[in-house]
């Protein structure tokens, strides 16, 4: 992975001296909330419900354990023993103390990790694929790339106070497209040529929020050393011209539709032949200076074997729906599940932070990946170590065979911990998780996304899940609005909604009657997303709502 | 007693009068905003004194160009805290423009502005007079960078790859 140099290392340590200072100010009253606000939100620092919420970043999901363990050390010492991963692939803590804020920015600058613009109107944590430089169906690895677009997003002095947030994704395997890049403000993918040249296609717009949109190819070859230039160009063609007046209106994707997609991309055009020859140019050199980085670990030469033969029924569910395949023969990638019942997802303990450590160390070359679905990857384990895996973790709560599956919701904090929430998403997966508590049930439903979201920012993804979940407020009391068919991935669509909005209790039982409509029309191998495209939303609504009448 | 500013990294008295001050005469050097340049371009260029032009977020930097040659000073004002565009106005008129003279930052900024700005070709910040003191201290806020930008307005050189 990834390794600061001196450069890396003075940016972090300046970086904590600066937001001590800034710290400091305001709790001497040299400086209004306001005023404080702008600067904290660009260190990834909420003022919560209850306490203040700090958000770690995490590049592109990509994690070493000597970090795991510091994230650990981080919760248990200046947080209540746990963290919470989230759907940009980073950690946030729900109950620092703003005063200590400083001193835990500066043990994250031990292990080469900070909260630089982890939140804030600026450039958000690039994001990519979480078995990037593992899969088979990978063009090519793009954390290199996602490494020299940190690099350049990292404090840009022209955009650091866009008119909104702005997410950058990158995947290697547009045809999977693990990472989202639809619904991402720049979606890169890793594309090959006409003539075999590798380079990249470009899209923009996509968003999800209160205006979700699916982006759109602003460039359908961009030759590689001219990256950064092409990304300059459309983010100084936003900031000029993207919306301040309404927050709802200030994301790249309501400039895009306002412009028309022709008339957009003409201008990053034209911006970009001002800048193509200039010094963002990239140098061969140093792509592959930051290839260097990612080189393949020392994988054994090993056959593929069937480590599940013999073993017992949990192992073999467990094998089977939370390891994938690796290109490498006698690998595979594992993913841990954090949606066990009971446990709010995506988060995970100190303890648990820290065996993931030891087991990255033991099976997985030291490192670890965050998945946007809020699991984490051990990405290298030799299937023959798997069983023994397995054991460690399933001790520790940490193996739940559910990858996949219905429960393996993404879910933000809601009203638990959220001030923007208008409902909660945490109890929601509670009873969601006890209601479809029959493995083999949910097993024959096959792959289901459950997406959830407390309210209109999204940040569940809601509108991007096969079923989708948003939390509204109706006078006080929680609602539920259920949307169909909507997915992430190289196929994205945004979902349908079904009907008024339920009441919490009814939440479990309404997304029942969709399955029952699925089980009863489903063709072959069929997905639920794919019956709900074959069939439109009528029958799922009729179901759904019909029983709430007949009631 | 004429307000103080930051330029260049050293807290000095502006020597600048914006139109409508009290003690403006013919020679005086004067700063209008873009506005007021359009609306009255013949009388401004009749007078003596320097000039100088501060564009609002929404002025097209382009607009400006054409004048570049009789001002002494460009600006970009920043009205309220979350007001980026004068980030990308100061890049162009520095970087594509060629603007060498001095370019002035007001409005809603404090020291924690001030090193992107100055990043961004700004040598010259009005800022409250208890920011002065930690706007030059913050030119220095870090030694080394990413990305390339002109940086005009720093001190010190910063470290690249």
């Amino acid at each position: 992975m990834y390794r600061y140099d001196t450069v890396d290392r003075a940016l972090v340590r300046e970086r904590v001296a600066q937001f001590r200072d800034q710290t400091r100010r305001f709790l001497d009253g040299d400086m209004s909330d306001d005023e404080f606000r702008h600067l904290r939100l660009r260190n990834g620092l909420y003022i919560q419900t209850h306490a203040p919420m700090l958000r770690v970043a995490i590049p592109y999901g990509l994690l070493s354990s000597e970090q795991l363990r510091t994230l650990a050390s981080i919760a248990r010492r200046y947080d209540r023993g746990y963290g919470h991963f989230t759907t940009r692939q980073n950690l946030q803590y729900n109950w620092p103390r703003l005063e200590q804020v400083p001193d835990i920015l500066a043990e994250l600058a031990e292990v080469e990790m900070h909260a630089i613009q982890t939140s804030g109107n600026c450039i958000r944590n690039t994001t990519s694929d979480h078995l990037a430089g593992v899969a088979a169906d990978e063009l090519e690895d793009p954390r290199p790339w996602c490494e020299i677009i940190r690099q350049w997003s990292t404090f840009h002095p022209e955009f650091a106070y866009l008119p909104r947030k702005f997410k950058i994704a990158v995947t290697g395997s547009p045809e999977q497209d693990r990472a989202a890049t639809l619904v991402h403000d720049i979606g890169v993918h890793i594309v090959q040529g006409a003539n075999g040249e590798r380079g990249f296609r470009i899209l923009a717009g996509g968003g999800l929020g209160r205006t979700p949109v699916i982006g759109q190819v602003i460039r359908e070859f961009l030759p590689r050393r001219h990256l950064l230039s092409y990304l300059e160009a459309v983010l100084r063609v936003y900031n000029r011209e993207g919306r301040r007046d309404n927050i709802h209106k200030a994301r790249i994707k309501i400039l895009v539709r306002s412009l028309g997609l022709e008339e957009f991309t003409r201008r990053v055009e034209s911006e970009w032949r001002l800048i193509e020859d200039g010094r963002l140019e990239l140098e061969e050199s140093e792509v592959e200076r930051m290839r260097g980085y990612f080189q393949p670990p020392a994988y054994q030469r090993l056959p593929d074997i069937e480590p599940a033969a013999g073993k017992h029924a949990a192992f073999r569910a467990w094998y089977r729906y939370n390891t994938v395949a690796h290109k490498v023969s006698g690998y595979r990638a594992v993913y841990v599940s954090l949606k066990k019942p009971g446990v709010a997802p995506g988060d995970a303990t100190d303890a648990q932070l820290d065996l993931l450590a030891d087991l990255a160390d033991r099976y997985s070359f030291g490192e670890a990946r965050v998945t946007h679905t809020q699991n984490l990857v051990l990405a290298d384990v030799q299937q023959g170590a798997a069983f023994e895996l397995w054991r460690a973790l399933d001790a520790a709560g940490l193996a739940t065979p559910n990858i996949g599956t219905l429960t393996d919701m993404i879910c933000c904090p809601g009203l638990d911990f959220c001030s923007l929430a208008n409902a909660g998403s945490i109890d929601v997966a509670k009873l969601i998780h006890e209601r479809f508590d029959d493995y083999d049930y949910l097993y024959d439903l096959g792959e289901i996304e459950i997406k959830m979201s407390g309210c209109m920012n999204a940040c569940g993804h809601h509108h991007v899940g096969h079923i989708g979940i948003l939390g509204v407020d109706k006078s006080g009391e929680e609602w539920y609005q259920i949307t169909i068919g909507g997915a992430a991935g190289a196929m994205a669509a945004l979902g349908t909604v079904i009907g008024p909005s339920v009441p919490k209790h009814e939440v479990a039982e309404s997304i029942a009657r969709l399955l029952e409509v699925y089980v009863d029309h489903r063709r072959d191998d069929e997905r639920f997303v794919d019956t709900v495209r074959r069939l439109g939303v009528k029958p799922f609504k009729e179901r759904v709502y019909a029983a709430t009448a007949a009631a | 007693m004429p307000r103080r500013l930051l330029r260049d990294g050293a807290i000095v008295a502006d020597d600048w009068h914006v139109a409508g001050d009290a003690e403006l005469s013919d020679e005086r050097a004067l700063i209008l905003t873009f506005a007021e340049w359009q609306a009255e371009r013949g009388r401004w260029l009749a007078r003596a004194g320097r000039l100088g032009v501060v564009l609002a977020p929404a002025d097209e930097v382009e607009r400006l160009v054409p004048d570049l040659a009789r001002l002494d000073l460009a600006g970009a004002d920043f009205p309220g805290p979350s007001e980026g565009r004068g980030y990308t106005q100061g890049r162009l008129l520095r970087e594509r423009f060629g603007f060498t003279g001095e370019l002035r930052a007001r409005g809603a900024i404090r020291r924690d502005q001030v090193f992107f700005l100055a990043r961004c070709g700004f040598n010259s910040f009005e800022l409250p007079d208890s920011e002065l003191e930690g706007g030059a201290a913050a030119l220095a806020t870090f030694s080394a960078a990413y990305q390339p930008s002109n940086d005009w307005g720093l001190k010190a050189k910063l470290a690249h790859r």
